[in-house]
């Protein structure tokens, strides 16, 4: 797979600029809510990344990793958002 | 390892540069944007878009490279495609709580 080897270190660099992009937003974000929506952009863009590496380095190793990522990630932004929402967690 | 023919190949490898340029467009708008409700649009459109077309392209390519197929990143790209509009809007119900644009800016003379 000689193209695909091409075009997977450029990529990966896509998506380091993407999280180097949210992670900006995350720091600077005027909001609550811009905070937490970057940090929902965080977890899926790291998703990809985690994908891409294990197809760079030919294994399967890192699916489990993303989906876990994946899981938590979604009860995080809930949890955050029902936080603001309603300034409980658990009722 | 087999090797594979040049459209699965040339598929696989257009498969990851149009989802890195979406995940780039999703993120470059979410970082760009001026108000909170047009920064919605790009991570939760966009972004999930790009890493749909990863997670498509890699059980492509391990489907290829082991000879059988590979249905890991199909549970992957199943629930973020679940879970993404459930988070979206979430998110815009915490931005209505929080009054992010209760009064828009006048427009321009």
């Amino acid at each position: 797979m000689s193209l695909l080897a091409t075009v997977l270190p450029w990529a990966i660099g896509a998506f380091v600029i993407a999280l180097a992009l949210n992670a900006w937003r995350l720091l600077r974000g005027p909001t609550l809510a811009d905070r937490i929506l970057a940090l929902d952009t965080l977890y899926i863009n790291t998703i990809a990344l985690l994908v891409l590496l294990g197809m760079q380095l030919r294994t399967e190793l890192y699916f489990e990793a993303a989906l876990v990522i994946g899981m938590l990630g979604f009860v995080g932004t809930v949890v955050l958002s029902k936080y603001v929402l309603r300034g409980d967690i658990v009722e | 390892m087999t090797s594979p023919p040049l459209w699965l190949d040339a598929l696989v490898a257009l498969l990851v540069v149009v989802g890195a340029a979406f995940a780039l467009v999703g993120s470059w708008g979410l970082a760009k944007l001026s108000d909170f409700l047009k920064r919605l649009h790009g991570p939760t459109k966009a972004t999930t878009l790009g890493v749909g077309c990863v997670l498509i392209a890699s059980a492509l390519m391990f489907s290829v490279v082991k000879g059988a197929p590979s249905l890991h990143e199909l549970l992957i790209t199943l629930f973020l495609f679940l879970t993404a509009p459930v988070s979206a809007h979430l998110l815009i119900k915490t931005a209505v709580k929080l009054g992010v644009s209760d009064t828009p800016p006048p427009p321009p003379d």
